[in-house]
């Protein structure tokens, strides 16, 4: 890779003007990293201010993982939930909490982490003056109905289920029992926040102050992000690194083609169309891990064409005429894995995850596609169009793979067509203003590796991510079930049971576990994505 | 120093196909000269500068290569089964990028379809949307800077005025605005847009054109003999101030078939089913490096549409302008 | 003169506003803005409502035109979705695409002038005819391939440049960015030369000034430039603002976070403040640069006159 070298002389002409900087060898040989390294790594511009219970995609999650640590924190490895900051909580009835914050806590700007770190955080994110998006994540707590009203203004601007009783402990009443609530603590929403991001606002947005590994050094709006390790991080999990300058990319393309050019050390999302050249440009410096991340074709339940008797037959056509396998193979290059139930692997079998739950129904089978579709009743007006969004991701490639694959069991050319929307908002708009006219891509990324998550935002009845409005009563007995159980074997078989009736019913097609793919220069070593498919930063070697 | 000059001017004055034009000019030369540029022939027969530029381009070789490609593109637009027997909606992810094979003379492209065959049924859309686009700015534009140019005053403030409004929203951004919230499959939204944001380009070139046109001394000297507005415009302005409108248009016709492209590449051109090479070359080009094949095929025929257009385009520009012969 | 540019810039107030109000139409068509913000997910109602009031998107359309307008006017262009001042996006991301601008500006006339005059005095010799297949395969391939091409084989294969634009932007990194953006303007403008200067190359003037003797560089430059370059600094100066504002592809592929980068955000993201704000600016920019090139045409031509 004559790019690659050229980049490196380049790079290290400008290293021996400032420092004497070992350049001359490849990585190995320099023996060891070097703990003062910066790397870079590309980047999406967030949406949302970088407030933690206002961010609810991956690019601004990256960033708090990097500055914050909460109650829990998944398991770079496992998704397992451990305590990070808490020293105990404790249940006797999965309703009331009690949660001790472990001490020796800081934010960077020397402020003590206490429990009212956590409640004013919560408070905050909880009230609607302050817009929070992910609000609905404080909705078991006692007090929400009050601080978050549905209509009309609020009458409190605290949660009243939520006390502080000492420094470090304060307790967590909820409106109903909810047994693996301790292990959703591990999400970014509950992140605790320094006074200072109360008392100067504007400033903090500009340069976020939190308790985790690193500092934010510089932010330049839409561009770029400078973290910087924070030397005193009092946590076990520090950084092995400098830091690490984050570069916004708007097309991945870009990113990687940066990454070929010694211009950039790390991609966490090579494109599609890249996949397959992976390994004659990066050799062994690649990584492909699931992640908790399923892609499934959701239906219009509002509109009647799609909710009368036979249609389940028709959707179970449509599923068994995708022959997932050759488009994930061909198309993905083996990055996303044949979906098999609603779930995702990272789940871990312990965890919900039921290899082969869907059965036949997901298995490629143009005959039988073929004759349940009639049986079905047909396709409504003779065509589905399925609606994605255009501006990002590679879905255009897999949409087109998926109506060809339609169009040839079905024996028919006109049977599937794409339809791509514009932007990510319009998509989003036609979707919550019920204005789907046939099935449309649907993405969803766990927020904690938790089989609830999997199920309950994305079927229950009326829930935030039920885009098709889907309604099943049996559905929604299991999952309340399930939640109020506190064994936790017992509770996940509840949950696959309640999987079980959005089999039967195909309320969404299951097409492929999304795995994180990430690429690296030869500067770094030891880099893993966790199963949110970011990557492990603060593990993250250089030189 | 001067003399090397004077012959370079004579060499140049040949224009392009010179050596075909040699053998005519002199005769035509001797017959325009009594009547001037609205001259009339010997035998009283009105004789118009069209009519002339007609007799020009039946000669001119690089007009007739030119209108016999743009016309086996139009048959082919027409009845694309006459050259391909294939299905281009037919595809299988099995031969997704393979190459070139007896029977698959242009390889598949990512989703396993026939390179060729969406090449020529992709011929009908982009031609469509080129011409169909181009030819709205063109009469939009030239008609509106037209008269601006030529009126001034009140209408012309009004007019550039309306021009710079359209004028200030970038293309591509007016589309991606515009174009999102199209649902229709359809060509229309697509032509509409272009025309929508694109005639200010003509109406610009042509008000220019036509103010410089209208300094000119025969054109006083008309206006002296009292000859009516309509008729200065179209006899004695028009045929002057049309050559750069027809450079701009068949640059724009291929720069449109382009902006197709572009329009998909961006997610919000023409949707499918609808085959046309914009949605094929944007599908293939992340697979540049891979299978430059599925890009080069479409873009290889959008390039010779263009190409022939733009040939035209200046072969009729020569035959219609009269300072040039 | 003076008269003249007066009246040009109270010509400017309707064009402002008529631009201005047609983008906020044109954003506004796009639909609730909200929808995307939330993610995979259906904004909760309450915070949906609750934003909306805050954005000032509860209020009919004129209105919200209005008060846009008005801050507008006291200098506060509105904050983006991400809680960014949109004059903070403005000021880092203006200085970036003037630039790229400046650059592809000084490809089309340094490039596109000169090869326009070679041809347009040379018709039909090999050198006019291998520039004009030149331009035919600017044209004919769309900018993005052009751009992911020469990023592939400059950037990657030959490791020439950087294939990405770092966020300082130097001059340096930007002409590449600037040439794939220029491209397709440098076609017009060498045609358009070509064409003009073939035109004038056989008018009276340029006669009388080659048999009065003086030096053919002398007729060239002063006598056939000068006239034959009217259409081409028409083009050349609307394009200005086209080409601030068009960058939105070559931006997008070489990550140059300039205008085109926000607008193509702001548009995605439907974000009305950003989009309107970028583009109110790009129209005074469009502007400024057309009374410029109306004010060239006088001294260019001394045939005009304005009073």
């Amino acid at each position: 890779m004559r790019g690659a070298t050229h980049a490196k002389w380049a790079a290290c002409a400008a290293a021996v003007a400032l420092a004497a900087t070992a350049c001359g060898g490849g990585g190995s040989s320099s023996g060891g990293s070097d703990s003062s390294a910066v790397l870079s790594s590309s980047w999406g511009d967030p949406q949302n201010p970088l407030e933690p219970a206002n961010t609810n995609e991956v690019q601004g999650g990256k960033v708090l993982d990097m500055i914050f640590r909460g109650l829990k924190r998944y398991d770079p490895k496992t998704g397992a939930a451990t305590d990070m900051l808490a020293e105990k909580i404790d249940t006797t009835d999965s309703q009331n909490f009690t949660i001790t914050v472990k001490s020796g806590w800081k934010f960077s700007n020397g402020e003590a982490v206490t429990a009212k770190s956590f409640v004013d955080a919560w408070n905050y994110g909880a009230s609607l003056k302050n817009n929070q998006k992910n609000a609905y994540f404080f909705g078991y707590i006692e007090g929400y109905d009050k601080v978050h009203p549905d209509t009309g203004a609020q009458t409190a601007d605290t949660l009243s289920g939520l006390k502080v009783t000492g420094n470090l402990t304060f307790t967590v009443k909820l409106t109903q029992k909810f047994s693996t609530f301790p292990d959703t603590l591990g999400y970014s929403a509950y992140d605790p926040l320094p006074s200072a991001f109360f008392s100067d606002h504007a400033a903090w947005i500009k340069k976020p102050v939190g308790n985790g590994p690193y500092t934010v050094e510089s932010y330049t709006k839409g561009s770029k992000m400078s973290l910087r390790k924070w030397d005193a991080y009092p946590g076990s999990d520090k950084a092995q690194n400098g830091g690490v300058d984050l570069k916004v990319y708007t097309d991945n393309n870009t990113a990687y083609t940066d990454l070929m050019a010694g211009n950039l050390d790390l991609v966490d999302d090579v494109p599609a169309a890249q996949l397959k050249n992976v390994k004659s440009d990066l050799g062994g410096r690649y990584l492909n891990t699931p992640a908790g991340i399923i892609q499934t074709i959701a239906f219009p339940y509002y509109d009647a064409d799609w909710n009368k008797s036979g249609s389940e037959k028709v959707r179970q056509g449509l599923s068994m005429a995708i022959n997932r396998k050759q488009i994930t193979d061909t198309i993905f290059q083996k990055t996303r894995t044949p979906a098999t139930d609603w779930t995702s692997p990272v789940l871990g079998t312990k965890g919900g995850f039921q290899d082969g739950l869907c059965g036949s129904g997901c298995d490629y089978n143009p005959t039988e596609a073929k004759k349940l579709v009639q049986e079905g009743g047909g396709l409504p007006n003779g065509q589905v169009k399925i609606s994605y969004n255009a501006d990002t991701g590679s879905h255009k490639e897999w949409v087109d793979a998926v109506c060809n694959s339609i169009n040839n069991a079905l024996g028919n050319d006109k049977a599937c067509v794409g339809n791509p929307v514009g932007t990510f908002a319009d998509f989003r708009n036609q979707i919550t203003q019920k204005k789907m006219s046939g099935p449309f891509r649907a993405g969803w990324q766990m927020d904690y590796p938790l089989i609830q998550n999997f199920l309950q935002p994305l079927y229950y009845t009326n829930a935030s991510s039920n885009d098709g409005h889907w309604s099943n009563k049996d559905f929604d007995n299991f999952v309340d079930q399930a939640n109020q159980e506190t064994d936790t074997t017992k509770a996940i078989s509840l949950f696959q049971s309640a999987e079980k009736v959005v089999r039967d019913n195909m309320a969404a097609i299951p097409l492929w576990y999304q795995n994180g793919s990430a690429g690296w220069s030869d500067r770094l070593s030891n880099v893993a994505l966790n199963p949110f498919s970011v990557p492990v930063y603060n593990e993250i070697k250089v030189g | 120093m001067p003399e090397q000059h004077e012959s370079e001017g004579v060499v140049s004055s040949a224009g392009m196909g010179g050596a075909m034009d040699l053998a005519v000019s002199e005769a035509e030369t001797l017959e325009r000269t009594p009547g001037g540029p609205e001259g009339t022939g010997p035998a009283g027969k009105p004789r118009s500068l069209w009519s002339d530029a007609w007799r020009d381009l039946r000669r001119n070789p690089v007009f007739i290569i030119s209108g016999l490609v743009i016309l086996f593109l139009v048959v082919i637009s027409l009845w694309p089964s006459l050259i391909a027997s294939g299905n281009p909606l037919k595809c299988d992810l099995a031969k997704a990028q393979e190459g070139s094979q007896p029977g698959h003379p242009f390889g598949y492209d990512g989703q396993g379809c026939d390179v060729y065959t969406r090449t020529v049924y992709g011929t009908r859309i982009s031609i469509s949307v080129g011409v169909l686009a181009t030819a709205g700015i063109a009469l939009l534009g030239s008609v509106l800077g037209g008269l601006a140019g030529y009126f001034s005053g009140g209408y012309d403030s009004l007019m550039s005025r309306i021009t710079d409004i359209f004028f200030a929203i970038p293309v591509v951004l007016g589309g991606l605005v515009l174009l999102s919230v199209v649902t229709s499959n359809t060509i229309w939204p697509v032509i509409g847009f272009m025309v929508l944001l694109g005639w200010t380009q003509v109406y610009r070139i042509a008000r220019g054109a036509v103010i410089i046109a209208k300094q000119n001394d025969y054109v006083q000297a008309a206006r002296a003999l009292g000859a009516s507005d309509s008729r200065i415009l179209l006899r004695h302005i028009a045929p002057n101030a049309v050559a750069p409108v027809i450079v701009v248009a068949t640059i724009a016709l291929g720069t449109y078939i382009a902006l197709e492209a572009t329009l998909s590449y961006l997610g919000v051109g023409l949707k499918p089913p609808t085959v046309s090479w914009g949605i094929d070359i944007s599908a293939a080009s992340p697979y540049i490096r891979n299978a430059p094949h599925m890009l080069l095929w479409p873009a290889g025929a959008l390039a010779v549409t263009v190409l022939a257009f733009i040939m035209l385009g200046d072969a009729v520009r020569d035959a219609l302008d009269p300072k040039l012969r | 003169m003076g008269r003249y540019v007066v009246r040009r810039l109270l010509q400017m107030i309707p064009v402002f506003i008529g631009a201005t109000l047609l983008i906020f139409l044109m954003v506004n068509v796009m639909g609730d803005p909200i929808a995307g913000l939330c993610g995979e997910r259906q904004c909760d109602p309450a915070t949906a409502a609750q934003l909306k009031k805050e954005f000032g998107l509860d209020k009919p359309v004129w209105q919200q035109y209005l008060i846009y307008m008005g801050n507008v006017f006291t200098g506060d262009f509105g904050t983006a979705f991400n809680g960014q001042k949109v004059t903070e996006l403005m000021s880092t991301a203006f200085p970036v695409t003037i630039r790229l601008t400046i650059v592809a500006i000084l490809f089309e006339i340094v490039i596109g002038i000169t090869l326009g005059v070679v041809t347009g005095l040379r018709r039909g010799r090999p050198v006019d005819t291998s520039v004009l297949l030149l331009t035919l395969v600017v044209i004919s391939v769309p900018v993005f391939v052009t751009g992911l091409l020469l990023q592939l084989l400059l950037g990657v294969e030959w490791g020439w440049i950087k294939p990405s634009v770092s966020t300082e932007a130097t001059f340096g990194e930007l002409i590449v960015p600037g040439l794939v953006l220029a491209s397709v303007s440098l076609a017009y403008v060498t045609r358009l030369t070509r064409t003009s200067i073939a035109e004038n190359r056989r008018s009276d003037y340029v006669r009388t000034a080659i048999a009065k003797g003086l030096p053919w560089h002398r007729v060239v430059v002063r006598h056939l430039l000068r006239n034959s370059l009217i259409p081409v600094v028409t083009f050349i100066g609307t394009d200005i603002g086209a080409l601030m504002g068009g960058a939105i592809v070559t931006e997008r592929i070489f990550n140059i976070h300039g205008v085109g980068f926000q607008l193509y955000q702001g548009i995605l993201r439907q974000n009305t403040q950003t989009v309107v704000g970028f583009v109110t600016v790009l129209v005074l920019v469009f502007l400024v640069a057309n009374l410029l090139v109306d004010l060239l045409y006088a001294v260019l031509d001394p045939r005009i006159r304005y009073a």
